[in-house]
Protein backbone atom coordinates (compact mmCIF):
# COMPACT_ATOMS: atom_id res chain seq x y z
CA UNK A 1 0.00 0.00 0.00
CA UNK A 2 1.66 3.46 -0.89
CA UNK A 3 2.96 5.81 1.56
CA UNK A 4 0.58 8.85 2.40
CA UNK A 5 2.21 12.28 2.27
CA UNK A 6 2.36 13.87 5.97
CA UNK A 7 0.08 15.86 6.39
CA UNK A 8 -0.26 17.64 9.96
CA UNK A 9 -2.42 20.39 9.34
CA UNK A 10 -4.82 18.35 7.18
CA UNK A 11 -5.25 16.24 10.25
CA UNK A 12 -6.75 18.67 11.95
CA UNK A 13 -9.56 18.78 9.68
CA UNK A 14 -10.57 14.96 10.49
CA UNK A 15 -10.97 15.70 14.30
CA UNK A 16 -14.38 16.50 15.67
CA UNK A 17 -17.52 14.84 14.94
CA UNK A 18 -18.14 16.17 11.19
CA UNK A 19 -17.52 14.06 8.10
CA UNK A 20 -14.28 14.87 6.74
CA UNK A 21 -13.40 15.20 2.74
CA UNK A 22 -9.46 14.79 4.18
CA UNK A 23 -10.24 11.31 5.17
CA UNK A 24 -11.56 10.15 2.24
CA UNK A 25 -8.93 11.93 0.12
CA UNK A 26 -7.02 9.63 2.43
CA UNK A 27 -8.79 6.14 1.26
CA UNK A 28 -8.75 7.35 -2.48
CA UNK A 29 -4.98 8.00 -1.91
CA UNK A 30 -4.12 4.57 -1.07
CA UNK A 31 -4.77 3.17 -4.27
CA UNK A 32 -4.48 6.79 -6.76
CA UNK A 33 -1.12 8.79 -7.43
CA UNK A 34 -3.36 11.70 -7.89
CA UNK A 35 -4.81 11.88 -4.53
CA UNK A 36 -1.58 11.40 -3.23
CA UNK A 37 -0.29 14.27 -5.03
CA UNK A 38 -3.68 16.29 -4.11
CA UNK A 39 -3.23 16.09 -0.39
CA UNK A 40 0.51 17.29 -0.63
CA UNK A 41 -0.60 20.14 -2.61
CA UNK A 42 -3.33 21.02 -0.22
CA UNK A 43 -1.17 20.88 3.09
CA UNK A 44 1.70 22.71 1.48
CA UNK A 45 -1.49 25.48 0.04
CA UNK A 46 -2.47 25.68 3.92
CA UNK A 47 1.12 25.93 5.12
CA UNK A 48 1.70 28.42 2.86
CA UNK A 49 -1.77 29.97 2.84
CA UNK A 50 -1.88 30.07 -0.77
CA UNK A 51 -3.74 28.22 -3.76
CA UNK A 52 -1.47 26.21 -5.78
CA UNK A 53 -4.77 25.99 -9.06
CA UNK A 54 -4.53 27.18 -12.36
CA UNK A 55 -8.18 27.88 -13.82
CA UNK A 56 -10.18 28.27 -16.72
CA UNK A 57 -8.43 27.61 -20.52
CA UNK A 58 -9.26 24.87 -23.30
CA UNK A 59 -10.97 21.99 -21.96
CA UNK A 60 -13.43 20.41 -23.32
CA UNK A 61 -15.26 17.44 -24.82
CA UNK A 62 -15.08 17.67 -28.97
CA UNK A 63 -18.06 19.56 -29.86
CA UNK A 64 -19.06 20.94 -26.68
CA UNK A 65 -17.93 24.47 -24.83
CA UNK A 66 -19.52 23.63 -20.89
CA UNK A 67 -19.37 20.97 -18.47
CA UNK A 68 -15.55 20.52 -18.68
CA UNK A 69 -13.68 23.22 -15.66
CA UNK A 70 -9.41 23.04 -16.66
CA UNK A 71 -7.85 23.35 -13.39
CA UNK A 72 -4.03 22.86 -13.38
CA UNK A 73 -1.69 23.14 -10.97
CA UNK A 74 1.15 25.69 -10.79
CA UNK A 75 3.78 23.15 -8.71
CA UNK A 76 3.51 20.38 -11.51
CA UNK A 77 7.33 18.97 -11.17
CA UNK A 78 6.41 18.64 -7.26
CA UNK A 79 3.19 17.09 -8.00
CA UNK A 80 3.10 15.70 -11.15
CA UNK A 81 0.09 13.59 -10.99
CA UNK A 82 -2.34 16.44 -11.08
CA UNK A 83 -0.67 18.72 -13.35
CA UNK A 84 -3.72 18.53 -14.64
CA UNK A 85 -6.86 17.93 -12.53
CA UNK A 86 -9.92 18.80 -14.22
CA UNK A 87 -13.33 19.35 -13.09
CA UNK A 88 -16.65 17.31 -14.92
CA UNK A 89 -20.08 18.99 -14.22
CA UNK A 90 -22.45 15.89 -15.09
CA UNK A 91 -26.01 16.45 -16.10
CA UNK A 92 -27.79 15.05 -12.63
CA UNK A 93 -31.13 13.03 -12.98
CA UNK A 94 -33.90 15.83 -11.80
CA UNK A 95 -34.80 15.83 -8.08
CA UNK A 96 -31.34 13.82 -8.01
CA UNK A 97 -32.78 10.00 -7.93
CA UNK A 98 -30.85 7.35 -9.17
CA UNK A 99 -30.17 3.63 -8.66
CA UNK A 100 -27.43 2.12 -6.44
CA UNK A 101 -26.84 0.36 -9.47
CA UNK A 102 -26.00 3.63 -11.65
CA UNK A 103 -24.07 4.81 -9.13
CA UNK A 104 -21.71 2.12 -8.51
CA UNK A 105 -21.58 2.02 -12.12
CA UNK A 106 -20.57 6.08 -12.28
CA UNK A 107 -18.05 5.04 -9.40
CA UNK A 108 -16.23 2.40 -11.07
CA UNK A 109 -16.13 4.57 -14.38
CA UNK A 110 -14.49 7.32 -12.63
CA UNK A 111 -12.14 5.13 -10.78
CA UNK A 112 -10.66 4.12 -14.73
CA UNK A 113 -10.52 7.44 -15.82
CA UNK A 114 -10.22 9.85 -12.88
CA UNK A 115 -8.82 10.07 -9.32
CA UNK A 116 -12.07 8.52 -8.50
CA UNK A 117 -13.35 11.79 -6.03
CA UNK A 118 -16.67 13.09 -6.40
CA UNK A 119 -19.16 15.55 -4.80
CA UNK A 120 -22.55 14.84 -4.66
CA UNK A 121 -23.46 17.22 -5.36
CA UNK A 122 -21.55 20.61 -6.05
CA UNK A 123 -23.87 23.84 -5.30
CA UNK A 124 -24.94 23.86 -8.97
CA UNK A 125 -27.02 20.61 -8.37
CA UNK A 126 -24.68 18.26 -10.68
CA UNK A 127 -22.52 15.73 -10.30
CA UNK A 128 -19.15 16.85 -9.87
CA UNK A 129 -16.39 14.37 -10.86
CA UNK A 130 -12.98 15.76 -9.64
CA UNK A 131 -9.86 15.67 -11.07
CA UNK A 132 -8.58 14.03 -14.43
CA UNK A 133 -5.93 14.60 -17.05
CA UNK A 134 -6.75 16.08 -20.77
CA UNK A 135 -6.43 13.12 -22.74
CA UNK A 136 -9.02 11.45 -20.02
CA UNK A 137 -11.39 13.91 -20.93
CA UNK A 138 -12.86 12.17 -24.09
CA UNK A 139 -13.22 8.99 -22.64
CA UNK A 140 -14.88 9.68 -19.38
CA UNK A 141 -17.35 11.31 -21.84
CA UNK A 142 -18.00 8.33 -23.54
CA UNK A 143 -17.87 6.34 -20.31
CA UNK A 144 -20.78 9.23 -19.00
CA UNK A 145 -22.55 9.16 -22.06
CA UNK A 146 -22.59 5.00 -21.76
CA UNK A 147 -24.52 4.93 -19.01
CA UNK A 148 -27.10 7.77 -20.49
CA UNK A 149 -25.15 10.94 -18.49
CA UNK A 150 -24.22 13.96 -20.68
CA UNK A 151 -22.29 16.75 -19.19
CA UNK A 152 -23.74 19.79 -17.51
CA UNK A 153 -23.27 23.51 -17.96
CA UNK A 154 -20.29 25.57 -17.02
CA UNK A 155 -19.06 28.89 -18.61
CA UNK A 156 -21.01 31.48 -20.36
CA UNK A 157 -23.90 28.59 -21.11
CA UNK A 158 -27.29 27.57 -19.67
CA UNK A 159 -26.55 26.10 -16.69
CA UNK A 160 -27.72 22.34 -15.76
CA UNK A 161 -31.33 23.33 -14.57
CA UNK A 162 -32.24 21.56 -11.30
CA UNK A 163 -35.15 21.37 -9.10
CA UNK A 164 -36.51 20.51 -5.56
CA UNK A 165 -37.82 16.48 -5.13
CA UNK A 166 -41.05 18.09 -5.90
CA UNK A 167 -44.13 15.86 -5.97
CA UNK A 168 -42.06 12.90 -6.14
CA UNK A 169 -41.64 13.42 -2.39
CA UNK A 170 -42.88 16.47 -1.19
CA UNK A 171 -46.65 17.07 -0.53
CA UNK A 172 -46.56 20.69 -0.86
CA UNK A 173 -44.98 21.19 -4.27
CA UNK A 174 -47.41 23.30 -6.34
CA UNK A 175 -46.33 21.80 -9.69
CA UNK A 176 -44.60 19.21 -11.32
CA UNK A 177 -41.01 20.54 -10.83
CA UNK A 178 -39.12 17.34 -12.07
CA UNK A 179 -41.00 17.35 -15.43
CA UNK A 180 -40.55 20.94 -15.87
CA UNK A 181 -37.12 20.94 -15.35
CA UNK A 182 -36.38 17.83 -17.35
CA UNK A 183 -38.31 19.58 -20.32
CA UNK A 184 -36.02 22.89 -20.02
CA UNK A 185 -33.13 21.03 -20.41
CA UNK A 186 -33.85 18.84 -22.84
CA UNK A 187 -35.26 22.14 -24.71
CA UNK A 188 -32.43 24.21 -24.47
CA UNK A 189 -29.50 21.44 -24.89
CA UNK A 190 -27.85 23.77 -27.30
CA UNK A 191 -27.80 26.50 -24.68
CA UNK A 192 -26.65 24.38 -22.45
CA UNK A 193 -23.50 22.65 -24.07
CA UNK A 194 -22.41 25.64 -26.76
CA UNK A 195 -21.73 29.14 -24.53
CA UNK A 196 -23.69 31.61 -26.91
CA UNK A 197 -24.50 34.46 -23.51
CA UNK A 198 -22.52 37.43 -22.32
CA UNK A 199 -22.50 34.83 -18.78
CA UNK A 200 -24.18 31.55 -17.20
CA UNK A 201 -28.08 31.59 -17.13
CA UNK A 202 -29.36 29.48 -14.76
CA UNK A 203 -32.96 27.83 -14.23
CA UNK A 204 -33.98 26.58 -10.69
CA UNK A 205 -36.93 24.91 -9.98
CA UNK A 206 -38.56 24.96 -6.37
CA UNK A 207 -42.23 23.62 -5.50
CA UNK A 208 -42.92 25.79 -2.99
CA UNK A 209 -42.18 29.18 -1.13
CA UNK A 210 -39.51 27.42 1.26
CA UNK A 211 -37.60 27.15 -2.08
CA UNK A 212 -35.59 24.33 -1.16
CA UNK A 213 -33.12 25.07 -3.92
CA UNK A 214 -32.59 28.87 -2.88
CA UNK A 215 -33.34 29.66 -6.61
CA UNK A 216 -34.57 33.36 -5.07
CA UNK A 217 -31.42 33.52 -4.08
CA UNK A 218 -29.16 32.24 -7.19
CA UNK A 219 -31.22 31.78 -10.49
CA UNK A 220 -31.83 34.45 -12.93
CA UNK A 221 -34.85 32.47 -13.70
CA UNK A 222 -36.47 31.46 -10.15
CA UNK A 223 -39.82 29.18 -10.70
CA UNK A 224 -41.08 28.94 -7.64
CA UNK A 225 -44.32 27.11 -6.38
CA UNK A 226 -47.56 28.91 -4.94
CA UNK A 227 -50.83 29.03 -4.57
CA UNK A 228 -53.96 31.53 -5.44
CA UNK A 229 -56.49 30.09 -3.14
CA UNK A 230 -56.64 30.00 0.86
CA UNK A 231 -54.55 27.78 2.69
CA UNK A 232 -55.52 24.59 3.44
CA UNK A 233 -56.83 24.25 7.10
CA UNK A 234 -57.70 21.25 8.95
CA UNK A 235 -59.40 22.62 12.73
CA UNK A 236 -59.18 18.82 14.20
CA UNK A 237 -55.93 18.80 13.61
CA UNK A 238 -54.39 22.83 14.68
CA UNK A 239 -56.09 21.45 18.17
CA UNK A 240 -54.25 18.93 18.08
CA UNK A 241 -51.12 20.59 18.02
CA UNK A 242 -52.23 23.21 20.61
CA UNK A 243 -52.96 20.05 23.13
CA UNK A 244 -49.78 18.91 22.72
CA UNK A 245 -48.09 21.85 23.71
CA UNK A 246 -47.72 23.74 20.67
CA UNK A 247 -47.89 27.46 21.45
CA UNK A 248 -50.03 28.69 18.12
CA UNK A 249 -50.09 32.37 19.54
CA UNK A 250 -46.29 32.58 19.88
CA UNK A 251 -44.88 29.87 17.34
CA UNK A 252 -47.18 30.35 14.62
CA UNK A 253 -49.43 33.72 14.99
CA UNK A 254 -46.06 36.06 16.07
CA UNK A 255 -44.34 34.65 13.61
CA UNK A 256 -46.97 35.33 10.87
CA UNK A 257 -45.02 38.10 8.60
CA UNK A 258 -47.99 39.38 6.79
CA UNK A 259 -50.14 39.43 10.40
CA UNK A 260 -53.05 37.63 8.54
CA UNK A 261 -53.36 35.34 11.86
CA UNK A 262 -55.61 35.19 14.73
CA UNK A 263 -55.83 32.58 17.54
CA UNK A 264 -58.53 32.40 20.17
CA UNK A 265 -57.53 29.40 22.47
CA UNK A 266 -59.73 26.94 20.12
CA UNK A 267 -59.74 28.27 16.63
CA UNK A 268 -56.96 29.43 14.12
CA UNK A 269 -58.58 31.95 11.66
CA UNK A 270 -56.29 32.88 8.76
CA UNK A 271 -57.15 35.96 6.77
CA UNK A 272 -55.76 34.62 3.23
CA UNK A 273 -55.57 38.46 1.64
CA UNK A 274 -52.44 38.98 3.59
CA UNK A 275 -51.23 36.12 3.50
CA UNK A 276 -47.68 36.27 1.97
CA UNK A 277 -46.91 32.22 0.87
CA UNK A 278 -43.78 32.23 3.73
CA UNK A 279 -44.93 28.54 4.71
CA UNK A 280 -43.96 29.59 8.18
CA UNK A 281 -46.85 27.90 9.31
CA UNK A 282 -47.67 25.40 7.09
CA UNK A 283 -44.01 24.07 8.31
CA UNK A 284 -45.17 24.38 11.68
CA UNK A 285 -48.31 22.19 11.48
CA UNK A 286 -48.00 20.40 8.14
CA UNK A 287 -50.78 17.68 9.84
CA UNK A 288 -53.19 20.66 9.96
CA UNK A 289 -52.26 23.60 7.29
CA UNK A 290 -51.50 23.01 3.69
CA UNK A 291 -51.01 24.92 0.13
CA UNK A 292 -54.17 26.17 -1.20
CA UNK A 293 -55.82 23.80 -3.93
CA UNK A 294 -55.41 26.51 -6.82
CA UNK A 295 -51.37 25.93 -7.42
CA UNK A 296 -49.16 27.19 -9.75
CA UNK A 297 -45.82 29.20 -9.77
CA UNK A 298 -44.33 32.51 -9.81
CA UNK A 299 -41.71 33.41 -12.04
CA UNK A 300 -38.61 35.45 -10.68
CA UNK A 301 -35.62 37.18 -12.44
CA UNK A 302 -32.03 38.35 -12.20
CA UNK A 303 -30.95 36.78 -9.01
CA UNK A 304 -27.32 36.03 -8.81
CA UNK A 305 -24.62 35.00 -5.81
CA UNK A 306 -22.25 37.73 -5.21
CA UNK A 307 -18.98 36.90 -7.78
CA UNK A 308 -17.91 39.93 -10.30
CA UNK A 309 -20.62 42.20 -8.74
CA UNK A 310 -22.50 42.42 -5.16
CA UNK A 311 -25.66 39.87 -4.65
CA UNK A 312 -29.35 40.19 -5.70
CA UNK A 313 -32.30 38.71 -5.07
CA UNK A 314 -34.85 38.00 -7.97
CA UNK A 315 -37.78 39.89 -8.01
CA UNK A 316 -41.63 38.93 -9.61
CA UNK A 317 -41.51 38.91 -13.43
CA UNK A 318 -44.65 36.38 -13.93
CA UNK A 319 -47.01 36.91 -10.79
CA UNK A 320 -48.39 33.28 -11.66
CA UNK A 321 -48.83 30.86 -14.29
CA UNK A 322 -49.37 27.10 -14.79
CA UNK A 323 -45.92 25.07 -15.51
CA UNK A 324 -47.80 21.87 -15.73
CA UNK A 325 -50.01 23.35 -18.35
CA UNK A 326 -47.64 22.90 -21.86
CA UNK A 327 -49.67 25.69 -23.71
CA UNK A 328 -48.25 28.02 -20.54
CA UNK A 329 -44.88 26.48 -20.46
CA UNK A 330 -44.71 27.11 -24.17
CA UNK A 331 -45.11 30.96 -23.71
CA UNK A 332 -42.65 31.12 -21.04
CA UNK A 333 -39.77 29.61 -23.49
CA UNK A 334 -41.20 32.25 -26.02
CA UNK A 335 -40.13 34.78 -23.11
CA UNK A 336 -37.12 33.28 -22.18
CA UNK A 337 -35.94 33.39 -25.67
CA UNK A 338 -37.06 37.16 -26.14
CA UNK A 339 -34.83 37.54 -22.84
CA UNK A 340 -31.78 35.48 -24.23
CA UNK A 341 -32.21 37.80 -27.42
CA UNK A 342 -32.09 41.28 -25.82
CA UNK A 343 -29.62 40.32 -23.23
CA UNK A 344 -26.85 38.82 -25.72
CA UNK A 345 -27.46 41.89 -27.76
CA UNK A 346 -26.93 44.69 -25.31
CA UNK A 347 -25.41 42.70 -22.17
CA UNK A 348 -22.00 43.33 -21.26
CA UNK A 349 -19.34 40.80 -21.09
CA UNK A 350 -20.15 38.56 -17.56
CA UNK A 351 -23.05 40.88 -17.17
CA UNK A 352 -25.65 38.60 -15.77
CA UNK A 353 -29.03 39.26 -16.31
CA UNK A 354 -30.28 41.12 -12.63
CA UNK A 355 -27.13 43.27 -13.41
CA UNK A 356 -28.23 44.08 -16.89
CA UNK A 357 -32.04 45.34 -16.07
CA UNK A 358 -30.93 46.94 -12.95
CA UNK A 359 -28.26 48.78 -15.54
CA UNK A 360 -30.86 49.71 -18.19
CA UNK A 361 -33.72 49.92 -15.82
CA UNK A 362 -36.89 47.59 -15.94
CA UNK A 363 -38.75 49.48 -17.67
CA UNK A 364 -36.87 49.66 -20.86
CA UNK A 365 -36.06 45.69 -20.36
CA UNK A 366 -40.01 44.88 -20.19
CA UNK A 367 -40.67 47.12 -23.01
CA UNK A 368 -37.34 45.56 -25.10
CA UNK A 369 -38.90 41.92 -24.34
CA UNK A 370 -42.26 43.51 -25.27
CA UNK A 371 -43.85 42.84 -22.14
CA UNK A 372 -46.40 44.88 -19.82
CA UNK A 373 -45.57 45.71 -16.84
CA UNK A 374 -47.93 44.72 -14.40
CA UNK A 375 -48.39 45.93 -10.39
CA UNK A 376 -48.06 42.67 -9.00
CA UNK A 377 -43.83 42.79 -10.44
CA UNK A 378 -42.48 43.26 -6.68
CA UNK A 379 -39.52 42.79 -4.86
CA UNK A 380 -41.12 41.60 -2.36
CA UNK A 381 -44.22 40.54 -0.81
CA UNK A 382 -46.46 44.45 -0.18
CA UNK A 383 -44.21 46.23 -1.44
CA UNK A 384 -44.43 49.19 -4.11
CA UNK A 385 -44.22 47.94 -7.15
CA UNK A 386 -41.76 49.08 -9.88
CA UNK A 387 -43.51 52.24 -11.33
CA UNK A 388 -43.62 52.59 -15.15
CA UNK A 389 -45.54 55.62 -16.96
CA UNK A 390 -44.48 58.04 -19.45
CA UNK A 391 -44.50 61.82 -18.64
CA UNK A 392 -46.84 62.70 -21.32
CA UNK A 393 -49.41 60.05 -19.56
CA UNK A 394 -48.79 62.01 -16.50
CA UNK A 395 -49.37 65.29 -17.58
CA UNK A 396 -52.36 64.25 -19.72
CA UNK A 397 -53.58 62.55 -16.48
CA UNK A 398 -52.82 65.92 -14.76
CA UNK A 399 -55.03 67.87 -17.55
CA UNK A 400 -57.84 65.25 -17.64
CA UNK A 401 -58.33 66.12 -13.71
CA UNK A 402 -57.56 70.05 -14.30
CA UNK A 403 -60.72 70.15 -16.76
CA UNK B 1 -33.87 40.13 -50.95
CA UNK B 2 -30.23 38.97 -51.33
CA UNK B 3 -29.42 35.19 -51.79
CA UNK B 4 -29.12 34.12 -47.87
CA UNK B 5 -25.29 33.38 -46.63
CA UNK B 6 -24.44 29.62 -46.21
CA UNK B 7 -23.27 27.86 -43.68
CA UNK B 8 -19.68 27.20 -44.63
CA UNK B 9 -18.96 30.45 -46.30
CA UNK B 10 -20.55 32.21 -42.56
CA UNK B 11 -18.20 29.60 -40.65
CA UNK B 12 -15.16 30.99 -42.99
CA UNK B 13 -15.65 34.42 -42.50
CA UNK B 14 -16.06 33.83 -38.83
CA UNK B 15 -13.10 31.93 -38.65
CA UNK B 16 -10.98 34.42 -40.04
CA UNK B 17 -11.89 37.04 -37.60
CA UNK B 18 -11.03 35.00 -34.68
CA UNK B 19 -7.85 34.10 -36.49
CA UNK B 20 -7.06 37.77 -36.77
CA UNK B 21 -7.93 38.62 -32.94
CA UNK B 22 -6.07 35.68 -31.48
CA UNK B 23 -3.15 36.66 -29.41
CA UNK B 24 -5.25 40.70 -29.41
CA UNK B 25 -8.72 39.91 -28.15
CA UNK B 26 -10.90 37.04 -27.38
CA UNK B 27 -14.27 36.64 -29.21
CA UNK B 28 -17.43 35.49 -27.58
CA UNK B 29 -20.03 34.27 -29.93
CA UNK B 30 -22.35 37.03 -29.47
CA UNK B 31 -19.07 39.41 -31.11
CA UNK B 32 -18.91 36.62 -33.93
CA UNK B 33 -22.67 36.65 -34.65
CA UNK B 34 -22.43 40.48 -34.20
CA UNK B 35 -19.55 40.91 -36.63
CA UNK B 36 -21.12 38.49 -39.32
CA UNK B 37 -24.61 40.84 -39.43
CA UNK B 38 -22.14 43.59 -39.91
CA UNK B 39 -20.52 41.57 -42.98
CA UNK B 40 -23.39 40.22 -44.67
CA UNK B 41 -26.07 42.45 -43.66
CA UNK B 42 -29.60 40.41 -44.22
CA UNK B 43 -28.25 37.45 -45.86
CA UNK B 44 -27.38 36.51 -42.42
CA UNK B 45 -29.54 35.98 -39.15
CA UNK B 46 -28.48 34.76 -35.50
CA UNK B 47 -29.93 31.20 -36.16
CA UNK B 48 -27.33 30.59 -39.33
CA UNK B 49 -24.82 32.15 -37.04
CA UNK B 50 -25.54 29.57 -34.50
CA UNK B 51 -25.02 26.81 -36.87
CA UNK B 52 -21.68 28.31 -38.31
CA UNK B 53 -20.17 28.53 -34.69
CA UNK B 54 -21.28 24.58 -33.86
CA UNK B 55 -19.44 23.78 -37.50
CA UNK B 56 -16.01 25.42 -36.55
CA UNK B 57 -16.23 24.02 -33.34
CA UNK B 58 -17.46 20.38 -34.52
CA UNK B 59 -14.75 20.83 -37.33
CA UNK B 60 -11.82 21.40 -34.50
CA UNK B 61 -10.75 24.30 -36.65
CA UNK B 62 -11.83 26.32 -33.32
CA UNK B 63 -12.46 25.38 -29.41
CA UNK B 64 -14.26 27.03 -26.67
CA UNK B 65 -12.18 28.24 -24.35
CA UNK B 66 -12.72 29.74 -20.42
CA UNK B 67 -11.22 32.85 -19.19
CA UNK B 68 -14.16 34.05 -16.74
CA UNK B 69 -16.42 33.97 -19.62
CA UNK B 70 -16.60 32.07 -22.60
CA UNK B 71 -14.61 32.67 -25.92
CA UNK B 72 -13.97 31.42 -29.19
CA UNK B 73 -10.51 30.69 -30.28
CA UNK B 74 -8.00 29.11 -32.19
CA UNK B 75 -7.15 25.93 -30.67
CA UNK B 76 -3.85 26.29 -29.03
CA UNK B 77 -1.25 24.74 -26.07
CA UNK B 78 -3.28 25.97 -23.06
CA UNK B 79 -0.65 28.56 -21.21
CA UNK B 80 -1.85 27.01 -17.82
CA UNK B 81 -0.52 23.53 -18.89
CA UNK B 82 2.56 24.83 -19.26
Amino acid sequence: MAELPETPLLDELEKGPWPSFVKEIKVAARHKEACRDLLGQLERSYREKIGHWKHGGIVGVLGYGGGVIGRYSDLPEDFPAISHFHTLRVNQPSGWFYTSEVLRKLCDMWEEHGSGLTNMHGSTGDIILLGTSTPELEPTFKGLTDLGFDLGGSGSDVRTPSCCVGPARCEWACYDTLKLTYDLTMSYQDELHRPMFPYKWKFKMAGCPNDCVASIARADMSIIGTWKDDIQQNDEEVKKYAEAGLDIQRDVVENCPGRCMSWDGEKLTIDNRFCRRCMHCINVMPKALAPGKERGATILIGSKAPIVEGALLSSVFIPFMNPDDPEEVAELKEIVEEIWDVWSEEGKNRERVGEFIQRVGMGNFLEAIGMEPVPEMVAHPRENPYVFYALDEEEEEDEDEDE
Amino acid sequence: MSEPASVDEVAEAMYQQVKAAQGQKKLKPGDLTKMMIELFGDRVDKKLCKKAIRKLIESERCVYTYFGGSFIELPHKEGAEN
